[in-house]
């Protein structure tokens, strides 16, 4: 009897899988279809003289570029959390340390969508005219700086504080299972903490982080409504972050544009819809692999 | 390391928690007008339930927040009946009353002769009855500290928002604003970037008001690259109070303590307020040619005295219902509609501009006639 539940349970998530796939594509197959001519007169922001590809193209990059830059601001800080919980702190900090970070997880998004306009922006924004001001050279800092601090920048880091939690949370386990053996072999060697550190957490707990940063971005890469709130959105394969209406994300675009949408426009969106999913999926995937390709020394062992 | 991660974690939680407080707060000023709606509600029960049933409509999402009060007002007096609207959008709602969906529907253009022909088709011998129920002015609002009018021809305000004119002390601007002190400040333009009618709404004034500084197709989304955008009437209008030097649109009763523009009509500069944005409507001259039932404008952006950049948003029912109940329901919703409390009711919700009495005088008799047939 509880075989079959748990069979079911298994059928279902793939069964659930399915028909989000399913749904995407067959809801996206109209806009796949039709002639660029059809989509520029149906969606509104469809410049005429384009192809599907070269609509969605801008988004994907605004995507990617997003989440990049939330996983390298957070990953390093989300590590040292980690380290500093399962390896530094004494045991009762530890603990409501490792509560506090769990907690950041349950902020919803709209929440960091409202500090990140109200708090962070203003805040940020004489780094952002710093920074513009002074290494203006650098790709990333040129161009004009958002008067609002509606800029890339700051959806960066109100997108890196919104994956911290997870990719801490799966770190400090990783780093939790390091076996006692290989750091008091270490210390026995006359290592300091931060050798021990280096030559025998670090390198047992890689494809632990590695995953958790996967799974950090899978979160980057979907969320939407904190992006909508905060940025200003442009449609530009454009690397300027601290400039208004350079980039859009794929998860915001289809939030700002379905209330008003109707026919194509709507298959339209939910074709953009399918290349997030397939992305979201590829990444999910290319975690797996890098976590299987080490499993001799991962965690989970 | 031990100190950056308490130094960052703190203050963090801090202002997560002073905003979730905030949240709070709004929520329990949001719940009020509720609870007076619910204790008028039961203290008026006992006089009039005159009017029972359900009644559906739909159609445009402008009037979302109006329609919220009407609902309201109308329940108040009439606790047994219920008004449901769908905010599909005025196409939607134009379809939808043209094929009986909707007893009664909304929408922010005047029906065109073949879906007049099916509504007609569909409300029977009764006709159509078409009036412009919601009147939403736009104000076009700024962030300059110590400013809190300028005044400009519709010339300039299309020169801005196409990116033509950049600085604040451009001649354009200080040509009509000769005691304003204007900074050499950059002129930064925020505009919806979800799509709205408010945007379309502003176009179509730039459009008509301006055609040779504005030569973009008029849509609800915003034509011009390269600027900054927020979501929402709320997003545009916090971006602007964020970044100095900011111009943006947005529905007038939600601008606050922002500058707006006193816009050039002739001659003369109209500073935006609900009177003379009702004023417009009253003043345009209705469409002629159609039936006695059916009251449109065509809105005229350049009449002395009026405030030009409005939303007007009809409301639409049948002359004629098939059954009894739903044509007293539609009967008495729209008496309320029309009626001085009812439009004072939109105007303090959604900020609206009260309908004129001329108008009210002019399609009372259609609603006072609608029948079952």
């Amino acid at each position: 009897m509880f075989r079959w539940i748990a069979v079911g349970a298994g059928v279902l998530i793939l069964a659930v899988l399915a028909a989000v796939a399913l749904f995407l594509l067959q809801q996206a197959w109209p806009a796949l279809t039709a002639g660029s001519d059809e989509l520029a007169a149906a969606v509104p922001r469809f410049p005429e003289g384009t192809s599907f590809l070269g609509f969605v193209g801008p988004l994907v990059f605004g995507t990617l570029l997003a989440a990049a830059l939330a996983l390298g601001l957070a990953t390093p800080v989300a590590m040292g959390i980690a380290l500093f919980i399962s390896h530094y702190a004494p045991r009762r900090l530890a603990q409501v340390l490792g509560y506090l970070v769990d907690l950041l997880a349950a902020v919803p998004s709209v929440i960091y969508g409202l500090w990140g306009i109200s708090v962070l922006g203003p805040a940020a924004l004489p780094l952002w005219e710093w920074l513009n001001r002074y290494l203006g050279w650098f790709p990333l800092f040129a161009g004009d700086v958002s008067s609002a601090s509606r800029a890339m920048a700051t959806v960066a880091v109100v997108l890196a504080v919104m994956i911290l939690p997870i990719i801490t949370a799966v770190s400090r386990e990783v780093f939790l299972q390091t076996p006692k053996l290989h750091e008091e072999a270490a210390l026995a060697l006359g290592a300091t903490r931060w050798e021990v550190v280096r030559t025998a957490v670090l390198p047992f707990g890689r494809s632990g982080v590695i995953s958790a940063a996967m799974l950090g971005l899978g979160r980057a890469l979907g969320e939407t409504m904190a992006v909508l709130m905060i940025l200003s959105p442009g449609f530009l394969y454009s690397f300027k972050i601290l400039a208004g209406a350079q980039q859009q994300t794929i998860a915001a675009y289809i939030a700002a544009d379905f209330p008003e949408a109707s026919g194509l426009a709507v298959n339209m969106l939910i074709a953009t819809g399918l290349v997030l999913f397939v992305i979201t999926l590829a990444v999910n995937m290319l975690a797996r692999g890098i976590v299987a390709r080490r499993k001799d020394f991962s965690g989970a062992n | 390391m031990e100190r950056h991660v308490k130094l960052s974690r703190f203050p963090r939680a801090g202002s997560v928690v002073a905003v979730g407080a905030l949240a709070l707060t709004l929520a329990a000023c949001g719940s009020d007008p509720e609870a007076d709606t619910g204790s008028g509600g039961s203290t008026d029960s006992g006089e009039t339930s005159s009017l029972s049933g359900e009644l559906s409509g739909g159609g445009a999402s402008s009037q979302e927040a109006a329609m919220e009060a009407w609902r309201a007002g109308f329940q108040t007096a009439n606790p047994d009946a219920t008004v449901n609207y769908d905010p599909v959008g005025s196409g939607g709602g134009r379809t939808g009353f043209g094929d009986g969906s909707y007893a009664f529907a909304g929408s922010d253009a005047a029906l065109e002769d073949d879906e007049m022909a099916a509504a007609e088709a569909q409300c029977g011998e009764g006709g159509v009855i078409e009036f412009p129920g919601y009147v939403s002015p736009v104000a076009v609002a700024f962030n300059l500290p110590g400013i809190d009018t300028l005044n400009m021809k519709p010339d300039v305000i299309a020169g801005i928002f196409t990116g033509e004119i950049t600085a604040w002390d451009d001649e354009a601007i200080a040509a009509d604003n000769p005691d304003a002190d204007l900074p050499s400040t950059d002129i930064t333009v925020v505009h919806r970037s979800d799509e709205s009618g408010t945007t379309e709404n502003f176009q179509e004034y730039l459009a008509a008001a301006a055609p040779d500084a504005w030569t973009y197709d008029v849509s609800g989304v915003w034509p011009v690259k390269g600027f900054e955008s927020a979501q929402g009437t709320s997003g545009v209008v916090s971006a602007v109070e964020a970044g100095e030097g900011s111009i943006t649109y947005a529905d007038a009763s939600q601008v606050g303590q922002l500058g707006t523009v006193a816009v050039g009509v002739g001659d003369e500069f109209v500073p935006y307020s609900a009177e003379a944005a009702a004023e417009v409507v009253a003043q345009s001259p209705r469409t002629e040619g159609t039936a006695d039932s059916v009251y449109s404008i065509d809105l005229k952006r350049d009449l002395p005295g009026t405030y030009p950049i409005v939303l007007v948003s009809y409301s639409l029912a049948c002359g004629t219902y098939a059954d009894e109940s739903t044509a007293e329901l539609v009967k008495g919703f729209m008496t309320y509609l029309v009626s001085e409390e009812g439009q004072q009711a939109a105007a303090d919700t959604a900020g609206s501009a009260p309908l004129s009495a001329d108008i009210r005088e002019a399609v009372l008799p259609s609603i006072e006639a609608i029948s079952a047939g």
